[in-house]
């Protein structure tokens, strides 16, 4: 009976897999080169705020959120209130709430309740990005990959920052700033080449995006608060009129072959 | 004085609490087909608000922003990985803002 229960989780989705995991840690390595830099920059604005280096590091590996660090740290910079700083840093990571229902929607049944409890640690735009890429039922090791190498490189930029400033020069912060979006390009690019409606979403979102950085009043918004709405509006008309046909269960019957 | 300590522990506790309660409280998949249609089209869409125009203000120049993003878009169109897109991005950045 065991025996057979062994090998019930041997083959199960969730359960370690070496390449797996090594894949996580793959597409792990421009989201970590990429985090430094942003988070480089994050350091700068804690500086600011009068956080020390391991304070920076730590408020970085716990929230592991640039728009939303970077709103919380100009508050305490001008000294608010702690309530101030918990609603801008939950308007600011709202967007997080949609990407955890998305994960939830594919986590295995029988996967164990603590990977949901890890997976959440980072959910961030990109680990999300390339987590909910891959098809099928969640593997949380390649989760763990990527987060491996993401988590420390995000942490570690922030102290960086906080104690280099202006040190690294302009000119590679600059190049480096670029890491992330490609990688969001890769993430998006491939499936608005596959289907049509996703391909028009994106030129869509590019655009709206564009025209809302200078509408009167949107455009004074935070850029995570627009995100959120932007998605929210274009994601939601899509899905009403164009719904997509039952994914996740075709997508789990190909991933158990 | 408040505390950096406190401001700290504040963030991460709202941060971590909305990262894990649709985790942990939706056990069951969702059955309704917009809510469904919604989530599948809001990474897509979510990515490519924040890459446009936001690439093209990240850079020291806008000129090698975009750049990056028209040279991002075809490699991604012929079937590169995160790691080289990211790279060609980098890549390209720095070359251009040689000469701009």
């Amino acid at each position: 009976m065991s025996k057979t229960k062994e090998n019930v989780v041997d083959k199960a989705v969730y359960a370690f897999n070496r390449k797996v995991f090594c894949d996580g840690m793959r597409d792990g390595f421009p989201i970590a080169l990429g985090y430094f830099a942003v988070s480089f920059s994050l350091g700068i604005a804690a500086r600011k705020a009068g956080l020390t280096p391991l304070q920076g590091f730590f408020a970085s590996l716990f929230n592991n959120a640039s728009a939303g660090e970077y709103a919380a740290f100009t508050l305490i910079a001008a000294h608010a209130t702690y309530l101030e700083v918990a609603i801008i840093t939950l308007i600011a990571n709202a967007r997080y709430l949609l990407m955890s229902c998305a994960l939830a929607q594919r986590c295995a049944p029988g996967m164990p309740f603590y990977h949901r409890l890890i997976i959440g640690y980072d959910v961030t735009d990109e680990l999300f990005g390339i987590t909910i890429a891959r098809p099928g039922y969640l593997n949380p090791f390649y989760t763990y990959g990527a987060i491996l190498l993401a988590a420390p490189a995000w942490a570690l930029g922030t102290a960086f920052g906080i104690m280099a400033g202006n040190a690294l020069p302009l000119r590679i912060v600059s190049a480096l700033s670029v890491a992330l979006y490609g990688m969001f390009l890769a993430i998006i690019i491939p499936p608005a080449k596959k289907d049509k409606i996703v391909g028009v979403l994106v030129v869509i979102s590019f655009a709206l995006s564009f025209v809302c950085g200078y509408l009167p009043l949107i455009s004074k918004l935070s850029d995570g608060t627009r995100t959120i709405l932007l998605t929210v509006l274009i994601a939601g008309a899509a899905a009403i009129l164009f719904p997509v046909k039952d994914t996740q269960e075709e997508e789990g019957q190909t991933s158990e072959k | 004085m408040r505390s950096n300590v406190i401001y700290i522990i504040v963030m991460a506790l709202v941060s971590y609490t909305i990262r894990i309660l649709p985790l942990t409280l939706i056990r069951k998949p969702i059955k309704n087909r917009f809510i469904q249609s919604f989530l599948y089209y809001v990474p897509y869409v979510t990515l490519a608000v924040m890459t446009f125009p936001a690439i093209v203000h990240a850079t020291q120049s806008p000129i090698s922003g975009l750049a990056a993003l028209i040279a991002g878009m075809i490699a991604a169109w012929l079937g590169a990985g995160l790691f080289p897109v990211s790279v060609i991005c980098c890549l390209l950045v720095f070359v251009i803002e040689l000469f701009v």
